[in-house]
């Protein structure tokens, strides 16, 4: 059953966001984690979740200091250390994955440390050559990414950078003239973990962002509900749900399903 | 001594970008880079300003009780036969510890920023009760990160910071120790970053701090320059000093950096040994630790091969982290520096030797210095002068030490 994907790395990620527009939608980004609760139920919840048709995810490579993290993503990967996940085995994971029909971009989210350690040029290529196709590390502003630009342009694999509402216009620009893919728009001045409500500013914010950029602008942080997606409508061009989504998993696999489910659901209405 | 008790400038590093060589740099999430910014021009603004070092020359010397004494240890320079030993006293300063330089010279920066909420991590204690001294002097609501494991260890020092009006937050995660508060208090400062000053207690973390805590803590190496002049008239022929982070080592070796005759020697916690693989030994055992990223710099970490951060060991909390500031890595690198180790029974040795020969119970950590000159005074000529950094007073590891003693 293997599918051929007719794009990759990039442009991969660029088709993502060209077809959630053409069905003036959002694309729906969910986060796994490979290794929680243990290598082969992540990789079911991504198959499970990626027949739903959603757009695209984000591969959770754990680290042992998380420090953007709140505590239900720090308690899943965790567990996912403690259940012997290396950064070579979430790159087997997305070669499975890729080998089992996957067809919707990865991109592949861990700390600065464990890629180091890996060889950055060297986890490029073979995240690339595995079938990912972006990376994002949430402890690497643009001006330390010169580890990782080089490698990630040769191998036309995107590279993310983050924005924040205490990011002031030359930041915004910094990121809009280094990222590829998209821009990480974190919705709040925080850590990640599941909210209630959504930021009263988010408009305002996001429009700040629009006014500098034509970047793709994904949210992520605190998008727990299929409301939050619905709200999301028109105002961004992407976004992320994590912790929500660990926290369905928490009381059951189908839990966890159902959220996914109806949070598609909810931004294709 | 001048007025000014901070040195500046006497180096030209870190660069703009917080490199000191390859180590250093600014590895946080986007939400802080901007206050990191703001951190740096509201310091270098400060430190140009007069009033400033006034302020703060002033407290260190009608608050801390600086400048700190230079005491010779000659009974036990005599019972060594060799070098004379001299100790740099910051045991005296208030609080007991060298941390209150920097707690006091970020505090002041807080309030100039217009910052009422200080957030700190600590280990050993002693920068949380510098930090709690601090903002209760200043008026500053003050709240402490700190490890669980640690708590257990440092009872008097918690009981302290919390009758100083501080905050004391336990910390579960993790290894429950130094390391896993600084992830905490990170965690805090990144939501709460508008409002709040993050007193980072140790030369580590994103730039600007590494160049900020060094020059904080300074004023040890330049106060005990001019005094070991005084008294032997000469400049040392080695400096000792403990490093956990290393904040009171680069404190004292900062003012030695250009006299090429001195020799500069951090000493690590080698805790049960190297081959244990349990200790905080970042710069000994290349098996495990290597350059790598931790807490927003790029440094000798101590690590798996897959890169996750390991858990360490000392018997002294403030030296149980695993990894080192990077202007050591960078003064490792340039052979400016030689780092070496002592182990937990090594330091209680020397803990309890120092107590009898010269009437100093030492911290834990300092009693790690301790025991390099121990080793190192017998092979040097009498008339040669060893400085040793006292980092602070061994009031908080006497539970400790009586729990591996006995009474
Ligand atoms: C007395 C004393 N010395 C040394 C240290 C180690 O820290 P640093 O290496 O930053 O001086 C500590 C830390 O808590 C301490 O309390």
């Amino acid at each position: 059953m293997t599918q051929t994907r007719q794009a990759q790395g990039t442009a991969a990620i660029d088709a993502m966001f060209a077809r959630a527009k053409s069905e003036n939608r959002a694309a729906f980004l969910p986060y796994f984690c490979i290794g929680y609760p243990d290598y082969d139920e992540s990789l079911r919840a991504i198959e499970t979740v990626a027949e739903l048709g959603v757009d695209g995810f984000e591969i959770g490579m754990p680290f042992s200091d998380p420090i953007a993290d709140g505590p239900t993503i720090q308690a899943a990967t965790q567990i996912a250390l403690e259940n012997g996940t290396t950064v070579r085995l979430c790159l087997d994971a997305v070669r499975t994955l890729r080998d089992k029909g996957l067809t919707q971009p990865m991109l592949m989210m861990g700390y600065a440390n464990p890629l180091v350690a890996y060889g950055t040029d060297r986890f490029v290529r073979d995240a690339r050559a595995a079938g990912a196709d972006g990376l994002i590390v949430p402890d690497l502003p643009p001006e330390e990414a010169s580890m990782f630009a080089q490698s990630c342009a040769r191998e036309g694999m995107a590279l993310v950078f983050f924005l924040a509402p205490t990011s002031n216009d030359e930041r915004i620009e910094l990121a809009a003239a280094k990222a590829t893919g998209f821009i990480y728009v974190v919705s709040l001045t925080g850590i990640t973990g599941a909210r209630e409500e959504l930021p009263a500013y988010l408009t305002d914010y996001i429009a700040r962002l629009r006014a500098k950029t034509d970047m793709p602008l994904v949210l992520g942080f605190g998008i727990s509900t299929p409301d939050h997606a619905r709200q999301l409508r028109g105002l961004t061009d992407g976004f992320i749900v994590a912790s929500a989504l660990i926290r369905a998993w928490q009381r059951s696999f189908n839990d966890m399903r159902a959220l996914a489910s109806e949070i598609f659901a909810a931004i294709q209405q | 001594m001048t007025d000014t008790y901070i040195q500046t400038n006497i180096s030209d590093l870190p660069d703009e970008r917080g490199y000191f060589g390859e180590f250093g740099g600014r590895f946080v999430p986007e939400t802080i880079v901007p206050a990191l910014d703001e951190l740096q021009a509201a310091y270098a603004e400060a430190i140009a300003d007069p009033a400033f070092h006034a302020n703060l020359s002033h407290l260190q010397q009608t608050y801390t009780g600086r400048p700190t004494p230079i005491s010779h240890a000659r009974r036990l320079s005599e019972a060594l036969g060799g070098a004379q030993i001299y100790l740099k006293r910051e045991d005296l300063a208030h609080t007991g510890a060298h941390k209150i330089n920097n707690a006091l010279g970020q505090g002041l920066l807080a309030r100039r920023m217009g910052k009422r909420r200080i957030i700190a991590e600590t280990g050993a204690g002693q920068h949380g009760v510098g930090a709690a001294t601090a903002m209760a002097l200043l008026g500053l609501e003050c709240h402490v990160y700190m490890g669980t494991v640690d708590i257990r260890r440092q009872q008097p020092n918690v009981f302290r910071m919390k009758l100083l009006g501080a905050e004391v937050i336990p910390v579960e995660s993790g290894s429950r120790t130094l390391k896993d508060a600084i992830n905490e208090a990170m965690r805090d400062w990144v939501t709460n970053v508008e409002t709040t000053f993050y007193l980072l207690g140790s030369a580590l973390g994103p730039h600007p701090y590494p160049m900020m805590v060094r020059d904080f803590q300074s004023v040890i190496g330049v106060e005990a320059r001019e005094q070991i002049q005084v008294l032997t008239g000469q400049l040392p022929d080695v400096c000792i000093a403990c490093v956990g982070g290393g904040s009171n080592a680069i404190g004292l070796f900062h003012a030695f950096r250009d006299d090429a005759h001195t020799e500069l020697i951090g000493v690590e916690a080698g805790g049960h040994g190297i081959e244990s693989k349990q200790h905080a030994a970042r710069f000994a055992d290349l098996d495990i630790s290597r350059p790598g990223i931790l807490h927003g710099t790029r440094s000798f970490v101590m690590q798996d091969d897959d890169g996750q951060i390991m858990e360490t060991h000392s018997v002294s909390a403030g030296l149980d982290y695993p990894s080192v500031g990077p202007e050591h890595a960078h003064l490792r690198q340039l052979e400016r520096a030689y780092y070496t180790l002592a182990t937990d029974v090594e330091a209680l040795e020397a803990f309890q030797v120092l107590s009898k020969l010269e009437g100093i119970i030492p911290a834990l950590e300092s009693a790690h210095a301790v025991a390099e000159a121990i080793k190192r005074a017998p092979t040097m000529p009498k008339d040669s002068v060893l400085l040793v950094n006292l980092s602070g007073r061994g009031d908080k590891d006497l539970d400790t030490v009586i729990g591996i003693l006995g009474e």
